[in-house]
């Protein structure tokens, strides 16, 4: 492909488990790396700390180098807005998030960034999670479009909201463009404040 | 039908419902800060876009910035860098900056309110989590990452959804030695870390009802500790009370069209929500975190739990909570040594926490095993302190006097946990790493608790010292 592909209506790619709930972003990344003007070197600190203390982390399996697909637990991405932390993630090479629910403002952030964050049934997590790291060389395919997630012969039912979902596979998810179509119905609608119009 | 304070807010800044389904919401307020917005704005000149309504954008730097020397260059290159880059951001698109030469620095948190730029019936934006907190003033205030900031400059827009709404009810009265800090750990406790996804929280109840405004802050401040993406408190007498005479707030004949129409957009009596959880505010004790997420809390008196009184699911995350801690199931969370106390942030950093900590500061020394700091939340708060000589009491008694910054809550300036140290800490998370140090350790708290334990050394029962 050389023309650039907004739509995110499949995407497909080896898979990478993190079992556990509540990993907040500040272990996704922790705020030392912040102190950069740029997002360019994220990636590289991608868990940097989780990984130093836990030899075992998945992001330090060698078994999942390459991978694109991240399988995670609930409540995955809570706590700091920062746009840090997916940042870091898409630049290690995660296309796609699959997980039982997530931090709100993280989602958010996935979104403006490309990156699907579908959710699923804690039952089928843990499958999904075991089933990919007994075979990490296989792939794994999120249809975003119709909300599934398929591994080997199942489909899991992995859901997404509707409007973030039409943002994603309509490739509008990169929103500046489309707010600035409202033109003048921006500058109507703050006229209409009195904290703007003036009380 | 009767509305719900979300109802109309969101509805008078609905620009339009875009293709997606998603809303474009009008921001009413932006507040910006050093660290989430220099890739923002480089992506402004790299699509030659202008800024869309400079007069509602307005800056400060408070994460990077020291503490104890504020004189430019900054040791730390790095921090000196994003110093930099935020001056010039600000100068070149003609925006605000609230620096340490204006006497209104402080965290952006802090300074919205201080300032009377938030104000109820707005939508207020930041990249930052904890902007949560403006919704006190009855505004609808969130977080947002950097390329949403670049939205809001480039458009004054969002692309959003509206989120399902919960009321949180706070009934009784609070005992004495009990605050706001000890509610809002109380109602992430019991609602959980993950008890908010999807909905906003709407705080009422006879306890809500009487705190004041700096107490109501306190509260929204940590909305997004359970996951829920804003909270607010309707605007009552106390939030008009709070915002007269304030330098951003309508002045004269327009102060008193502003307070009525910031009265209309409260609740409707009658209106209906998705969902209303109830808490027993006299029930409540003074509240200590012991793990790894402000969910994982105790009273006072009591122990921690053990992992098996959690949700199979969660228990993991539990055993290592304690492991990293290094604290056993059973044991009471009063006498925990600590070695570092730190009263401060966009959570407590305000005039009245420094007010508490300083009358339990009064009742003795703080420890020689603990390194204290109080830092005010914003220049004006430290300037208030002064007069008051609340700083001669804090240095009396052991502890630093610091000037106004982020501090100790997230890591990102010199003051920052060494190794195993354990923190008493007035902040909002106690995530591992967070307060610098990858094995440091954070015990959440009130103000005054902070201030009970910095004297006593290990953790300690405020009722007990204030009696």
């Amino acid at each position: 492909m050389s023309t650039v592909d907004f739509k995110r209506r499949q995407i497909a790619g080896r898979g990478i488990p993190l079992p556990g709930n509540d990993i907040d972003t500040d272990r996704i990344i922790p705020a030392r790396f912040l102190k950069e003007v740029t997002f360019t070197t994220m990636g590289e600190h991608a868990f940097e700390d989780a990984k130093k203390q836990n030899p075992e982390h998945p992001f330090n399996s060698p078994a999942y180098r390459g991978a694109s697909v991240l399988v995670v637990g609930q409540n995955f991405g809570c706590g700091s807005s920062r746009e840090h932390a997916p940042q870091a993630l898409m630049r290690w090479g995660i296309a796609a998030i699959v997980g039982g629910s997530f931090g709100e403002i993280f989602f958010g952030n996935c979104v403006m960034l490309g990156i699907p964050c579908l959710c699923a049934s804690q039952e089928d997590l843990e499958w999904l999670q075991r089933e990919i790291s007994r075979s990490p060389q296989s792939p794994v395919s999120v249809d975003v479009e119709k909300q599934e997630v398929r591994f080997g012969n199942r489909t899991i039912k992995a859901t997404i909201p509707d409007g973030p979902r039409n943002q994603l596979v309509g490739g509008t998810w990169d929103s500046t463009a489309v707010l600035l179509e409202a033109g003048a119905a921006i500058e109507t609608t703050a006229r209409k404040l009195p904290y703007v119009a003036g009380f | 039908m009767a509305q719900t304070l979300l109802d109309k807010v969101w509805d008078a800044h609905t620009v339009r419902t875009l293709p997606s389904g998603q809303t474009q919401l009008l921001i009413g307020l932006h507040l910006i800060h050093e660290v989430t917005t220099p890739q923002a704005f480089q992506m402004l000149r790299d699509s030659k876009l202008k800024v869309r309504m400079p007069e509602r954008t307005f800056g400060t730097l408070d994460h990077i910035i020291p503490t104890t020397d504020q004189a430019r260059p900054y040791a730390d290159p790095l921090a000196e860098e994003m110093a930099v880059h935020m001056i010039r951001n600000m100068k070149d698109f003609s925006l605000p900056l609230f620096d340490m030469s204006t006497g209104k620095q402080g965290i952006v948190h802090v300074i919205g309110p201080e300032l009377g730029l938030s104000q109820p019936g707005m939508t207020i934006a930041c990249g930052d989590s904890h902007t949560s907190t403006h919704g006190a003033v009855g505004a609808i205030a969130f977080g947002i990452g950097t390329t949403q900031v670049r939205d809001v400059l480039a458009t004054q827009c969002l692309s959003m959804a509206k989120p399902k709404l919960r009321q949180v009810r706070v009934e009784g009265a609070l005992a004495k030695g009990v605050y706001a800090k000890d509610v809002i750990l109380a109602i992430i406790n019991q609602l959980g870390v993950k008890g908010g996804v999807g909905y906003a929280y709407e705080y009422a109840g006879p306890v809500i009802d009487r705190m004041t405004m700096e107490e109501r802050l306190t509260v929204c401040n940590m909305s997004i500790e359970g996951a829920a993406r804003f909270g607010y408190v309707n605007p009552d007498t106390t939030t008009i009370d709070y915002l007269r005479g304030r330098q951003y707030a309508p002045a004269g004949a327009a102060f008193d069209k502003a307070a009525t129409w910031w009265k209309s957009v409260a609740t409707e009596p009658g209106a209906s929500f998705d969902d209303v959880a109830r808490l027993d505010g006299s029930a409540i004790e003074p509240m200590v975190t012991w793990g790894i997420n402000p969910g994982m809390s105790v009273g006072v008196s009591q122990r921690i739990p053990a992992p098996e009184s959690a949700p199979e699911a969660d228990r993991s995350t539990f055993r290592e909570a304690l492991a990293h801690m290094s604290f056993q199931a059973g044991q009471p969370i009063k006498g925990a040594k600590v070695d570092v106390a730190f009263v401060g942030s966009c959570t407590n950093g305000r005039l009245s926490d420094l007010r508490i900590a300083a009358e339990v500061a009064k009742k003795g020394k703080v420890a020689k095993t603990v390194r204290a700091l109080i830092v005010p939340g914003s220049q004006q708060v430290a300037k208030a302190a002064e007069a008051e000589g609340l700083h001669e009491i804090f240095q009396a008694a052991g502890f630093e006097w610091r000037k106004a910054g982020c501090s100790m809550c997230l890591g990102m300036n010199p003051d920052q946990l060494v190794g195993r140290e354990m923190s008493a800490s007035s902040s909002n998370r106690n995530f591992i790493g967070r307060q610098g140090s990858p094995t440091g350790r954070t015990l959440l708290m009130s103000p005054a608790m902070v201030a009970a334990a910095a004297i006593t050394g290990a953790v300690a029962d405020v009722r007990e010292i204030l009696k």
